[in-house]
């Protein structure tokens, strides 16, 4: 099921498809280890609501909601449960 | 002698390896992006000798950041006879993605495999070997932290020849890379495989290169090459690497997971930051540590010092130190050492030169100039390494990074990010190491907006200005509460500073919300060697940008203040005034007038209370004059030309706090002396000296008010100006200084006009009311210039189109 990483609740585990967006941002995110193939789970999200924490490539990577926005991820689907 | 470029991720260990090698002082911190200085060192061992320079934390060659352009850029210029790679191994497979690229350079490359002990406890297991192999490159295991590998290393690198970049991506790029390394290798750049994968990621910097522009467009590359790179770069370290790492299968919640449920919760993340940053504001300033005496003066118990019945004196003054009726905390008892050697060896300089029988000016010189403008830069420092201490504790363990992913989200609506908060609340404390630890912005803009803030979030030293100028307006006028005052104060403080933040955010500072792409770095016990490397270097740091500018203008200030124009010395000795001697004219007929006219002013009991040389005629001095001739300027704050011939004396004490904040009330005891013919030692009563400075000018408590905020948001004390000069970027301070005086400016008199108009009744929303228009003006204004809406008036365009052209210029750099 292919979705946006934003979308993610916390737990969700997917497989990167496609990192869209502005430039500088998107280069930011390939050089972090945000590219198509990589396996991101979301971990937790900050007292707001909002940056996101994920586990990507082994470590963890906070970004905005409008930065995850900007990735297309295919979910695991109920995966959420096993957490 | 080679020279190696240490380079690594942030949070890799870099600094504290660069430490163990070089034994020299560098910066650690867990927060990404922390170094920006160039480091050099130097390796020995024996007749062996490396050059080591610690290029800033980077994760990529790209030129995202200004540490990866600098990385960059310096191991492209050939300077560096190899790079030492320092790889975390925890986290192995992001840290090899900045290798990747490293190793398609010209250059030698040693892979550091660091942290290796905490991979052995983790249970993992990393084979050096098989990475070695497959890398074509060196690696050595090492712990920087535990110094076990570092030879080794060092010997690897003695070892090194010069070595053609080698990819393994090349299959994949096919021919369009063979082609692209062709036109570099013909235009005889060195490091053609780097330049020719960065083109085609598109990479900025080798397109601002007009002719491989050219030549890129020709070869009609996408911009989907450049997910393709990364994402083979990635493909070949998984595919690759995961055999040289086995890792324990059952991955239970790390240590750092678990840290975090607590310090990141919905809940409890902000409490435990606000108890953390309460913690390090009391251990460096309070007098009452764990409020053992009690949280009011009524709950007090413990004795005061002269209550303690010890006639020693000396066992008094130690005693001192660390108790008044309250435990004194370590910050306080550092600051009491420090200035109670300053104080002495002052007193030393003084008797010696008093007995050499030099001239009083020459002791006032020494003491009060030189000697005070030296002890102005030390006396700062004991609690300025404390807040730095703190700081660093939080920096290094990696709880900063938390602080700024848990706060990001208020911080955004200010055109901040989260982590811009930690500067600011510093500045509570000290604005210099706030504006020094705004080193961690990556944004130039944002950084520059919170470097202008700062000053905003009142300091330690302009407390006693408003607790004495709240206890006046108590005392003359009867309104008001001091400590409702004090708070209304900070708290205008903050207000004034996020309506910079935001003003400048739309207008001169302007720029999206830098994005928030950041690591969470594990959570690590900072190792106390480094700790103490980190403050050393940060202390040294401080004392050389602020020393000369604090010295000359501590000195300046001195001389306008003792110096009438006429060459003559103001300051007068107590014994000889009440001797009657040396008086002048004015003088003489105060006394003629009154006889104890000095004895009243210097003598209690019988006692002489002044021990040093007092200057009563601040108003023959060129200061004075100053002062006179910069009061109209002052009227609409309330304490310029309606205070007739007693304005001055505002503008005095505001130019003094130039130097010091504390100055402000100092100033305030001198003045008194001109404005009441009274001597106040404002050191033991600062109310007492803001009592007569306000009985004497007959200022009103608008005007009180007004010169409260003034001295709270005006250009702040000459350290921090040095401080702000070295951290911004070029050119920009004299705009920072004139945009500190404009705010208070414009802040003072809308306290100054809103309260005239409420002490007069009457229509009193009409001040207020013109605030709010003018308010409301400006940020139409503001709205519709940003939409575009005012491009017809010539002028605004003109500048638009500046910033347009310096928005592109300052994109193609990267910056």
């Amino acid at each position: 099921m292919t979705k946006l990483l934003s979308e993610f609740t916390v737990g969700e585990k997917g497989i990167i498809i496609k990192v869209n967006g502005e430039g500088r941002v998107r280069r930011r995110l390939f050089d972090m280890g945000i590219t198509p193939g990589a396996e991101v789970e979301m971990k937790k999200k900050a007292p707001f609501g909002d940056p996101v924490d994920y586990v990507v490539r082994g470590y963890n990577l906070t970004l905005r909601k409008a930065e995850a926005a900007c990735v297309e991820v295919d979910a695991e689907e109920g995966k959420e449960a096993e957490e | 002698m080679k020279t190696f470029a240490l380079a690594g991720n942030p949070n890799c260990g870099k600094t504290t390896l660069f430490n163990a090698i070089t034994g020299s002082t560098a910066h650690v911190g867990n927060w990404p992006g922390v170094t920006v200085d160039k480091r050099e060192g130097v390796y020995k061992s024996g007749s062996e000798k490396i050059n080591i320079v610690d290029l800033p934390g980077i994760y990529s060659l790209s030129p995202y950041t200004p540490e990866e352009l600098i990385a960059r850029n310096y191991i492209l210029s050939g300077e560096a006879d190899g790079v030492i790679d320092i790889v975390d191994a925890t986290n192995l497979e992001r840290n090899l993605y900045l290798t990747t690229q490293l190793l398609e350079l010209d250059v030698p490359v040693v892979v550091a495999l660091n942290m290796m002990d905490e991979v052995e406890a983790n249970g993992d297991v990393i084979d050096a070997r098989a990475l070695e192999s497959a890398l074509g490159c060196p690696v050595v295991p090492v712990s920087a932290l535990k110094k076990t590998g570092l030879k080794e290393l060092m010997k690897r690198c003695a070892e090194t020849e010069p070595r053609k970049g080698t990819t393994f991506i090349a299959d994949a790029l096919g021919d369009t890379l063979q082609k692209a390394q062709d036109y570099y290798e013909k235009e005889g750049a060195s490091s053609a495989l780097f330049h020719a994968i960065k083109l085609l990621e598109s990479d900025t910097e080798e397109l601002s290169s007009p002719g491989a522009k050219k030549f890129y467009d020709e070869l009609g590359i996408t911009e989907d090459m450049e997910a393709d790179v990364a994402d083979e770069r990635y493909r070949y370290i998984s595919a690759n690497f995961s055999t040289a790492k086995v890792k324990k299968e059952t991955r239970e919640l790390t240590k750092s997971d678990r840290i975090d449920k607590v310090l990141t919760h919905r809940v409890w993340s902000i409490p435990i930051f606000i108890v953390i940053l309460f913690l390090i504001f009391h251990l460096t300033f309070s007098e009452n540590l764990f409020f053992l005496n009690g949280f009011t003066e009524a709950q007090g118990w413990m004795p005061g010092l002269d209550e303690l019945g010890i006639e020693n004196e000396g066992l008094l003054e130690f005693i001192g130190w660390f108790y008044d009726a309250g435990v004194h905390s370590p910050g306080v008892i550092l600051a009491n050492i420090v200035e109670w050697i300053c104080g002495h060896f002052t007193d030393g300089i003084a008797y010696l030169i008093e007995i050499g029988n030099g001239a009083g000016w020459v002791s006032s010189l020494v003491c009060d100039g030189v000697l005070s403008g030296i002890f102005a830069v030390i006396g700062f420092l004991p609690q300025i390494l404390f807040l730095f201490l703190g700081f660093s504790i939080l920096e290094d363990t990696g709880y900063m990074a938390r602080v700024a992913f848990v706060l990001d989200r208020i911080f955004r609506r200010f055109g901040v990010t989260g982590r811009a908060f930690m500067p600011m609340i510093m500045g509570f404390g000290c604005g210099l190491p706030a504006m020094v630890n705004t080193r961690t912005l990556s944004d130039e803009k944002e950084r520059t907006a919170t470097i202008r803030v700062i000053p905003f979030f009142s300091c330690g030293a302009k407390l006693p200005i408003l607790t004495g100028m709240a206890g006046a307006i108590l005392e003359v006028f009867g309104v008001g509460n001091v400590d409702w005052i004090t708070f209304a104060m900070y708290l205008t403080g903050v207000i004034v500073a996020i309506v910079a933040i935001l003003l400048m955010r739309n207008t001169t500072m302007r720029g999206a919300v830098p994005p928030f792409i950041m690591e969470l770095p594990t959570y690590r016990m900072p190792g106390f060697k480094n700790l103490m490397l980190h403050l050393w270097d940060k202390c040294k740091h401080f004392v050389k940008k602020a020393f000369t500018i604090i010295f000359i203008s501590t000195v300046i200030i001195w001389f306008l203040q003792s110096f009438s124009w006429k060459w003559e010395f103001l300051l007068q000795d107590p014994q000889d005034l009440i001797a009657g001697e040396g008086l002048t004219a004015a003088q003489a007929a105060e006394v003629a007038e009154n006889p104890d006219y000095f004895i009243d002013m210097f003598m209690e009991d019988g006692e002489l209370i002044v021990d040093s040389m007092v200057n009563l005629r601040t108003d023959e001095s060129i200061l004075g004059s100053i002062g006179m001739l910069l009061q109209p300027i002052f009227t609409p704050l309330g304490f310029g030309s309606q205070l007739n011939s007693m304005g001055w004396v505002f503008a005095v004490a505001a130019i003094t706090g130039l130097v010091a904040k504390e100055n402000v009330i100092a100033t305030f005891g001198a003045l008194a002396a001109v404005v009441a013919s009274q001597y106040v030692d404002w050191e033991a009563n600062e109310v007492a000296a803001s009592v007569a400075m306000v009985e004497g000018s007959g200022i009103t408590v608008s005007g009180v008010l007004a010169f409260i905020v003034f001295n709270m948001t005006t250009i702040p004390c000459f350290a921090s100006v040095a401080t702000a000069r070295a951290e911004l970027p070029k050119g920009k301070l004299k705009w920072t200084v004139l945009f500190w005086f404009v705010t208070s400016y414009v802040a003072a008199s809308m306290f100054y006009t809103c309260g005239m108009a409420f002490e007069a009744g009457g229509a009193w929303w009409s001040a207020p009311a013109c605030w709010i228009v003018v308010i409301a003006v400006t940020v139409l204004m503001i709205v519709l210039n940003n939409k575009g809406k005012l491009e017809r008036f010539k002028f605004r365009k003109k500048r638009k189109e500046a910033e347009a052209t310096e928005v592109a210029s300052s994109a193609d750099t990267g910056v």
